[in-house]
């Protein structure tokens, strides 16, 4: 079920705050979080965001087409090797 | 024989029923296309016309995509979801269910035919 639009778009404040600070600035920073549950809002365009994966983070480009999507959209939690077979195992392995 | 966007229509069918041979139009579209060109939804296909195909040709041209339009749009917007390398456009990638499903068992539909992954060799 889609979110009220009475509510608006769900944007991690802190987030948003330090995005509006880099604006202003003019500065591009590569800014790590863990709201992955962030809406993307036109501001963050053109900017880094390193998204936390649940183990490190995935720096995210964004783009101009990413706004209305969340942020955890874009960094993995899973990765999937593959079932049997040479490759898979030794994928495994890697790990 | 009634031929709207591209589809020939059955020729048997009731009008509402016929007019879901056209891909993006089902029976909720079918009805209100049969209710504002004025044709009777239960007049069989072969039975209308030519008039009444013209009214809903126009109607369909004007306030809906079908077919062709609509296909380019929905695969435009799975390819809008792989280029911004979303999880999204990874499961279509991947040919797996997107929408959270499970896929311990189940998601035949997405995944196809059953593949036997071959056990160990001891």
């Amino acid at each position: 079920m889609a979110r009220s639009i009475k509510k608006g778009p769900y944007i991690d404040l802190s987030l948003e705050k330090k995005i509006n600070k880099l604006n202003d600035e003019n500065k591009k920073v590569v800014v790590k979080t863990w709201a992955r549950r962030s809406t993307i809002p036109p501001e963050f365009v053109g900017h880094t965001i390193a998204v936390h994966n649940g183990i490190k983070f995935i720096p995210v480009y964004i783009s101009e087409n990413m706004v209305g999507h969340k942020l955890g959209e874009f960094a993995p939690t899973r990765t999937f090797r593959g079932h049997g077979g040479k490759m898979a195992e030794r994928m495994t392995k890697l790990k | 024989m009634a031929r709207i966007a591209g589809v020939d229509l059955p020729k048997n069918k009731r009008t509402i029923i016929g007019l879901t041979y056209i891909f993006g139009i089902g029976k909720a579209s079918a009805q209100n296309i049969c209710a504002k060109s004025g044709v009777d939804e239960s007049k069989r296909v072969k039975d209308l016309t030519e008039d009444e195909v013209a009214k809903i040709r126009k109607i369909i041209q004007d306030e809906y995509k079908v077919e062709g339009s609509l296909k380019t749009e929905i695969n435009m917007n799975i390819k809008r979801l792989m280029d911004i390398n979303s999880v999204r456009g990874y499961r279509h990638h991947r040919g797996l269910p997107v929408h959270g499903q499970r896929t311990k068992t189940n998601a035949r539909t997405r995944k196809g035919r059953k593949r036997l992954v071959g056990g160990k060799k001891k």
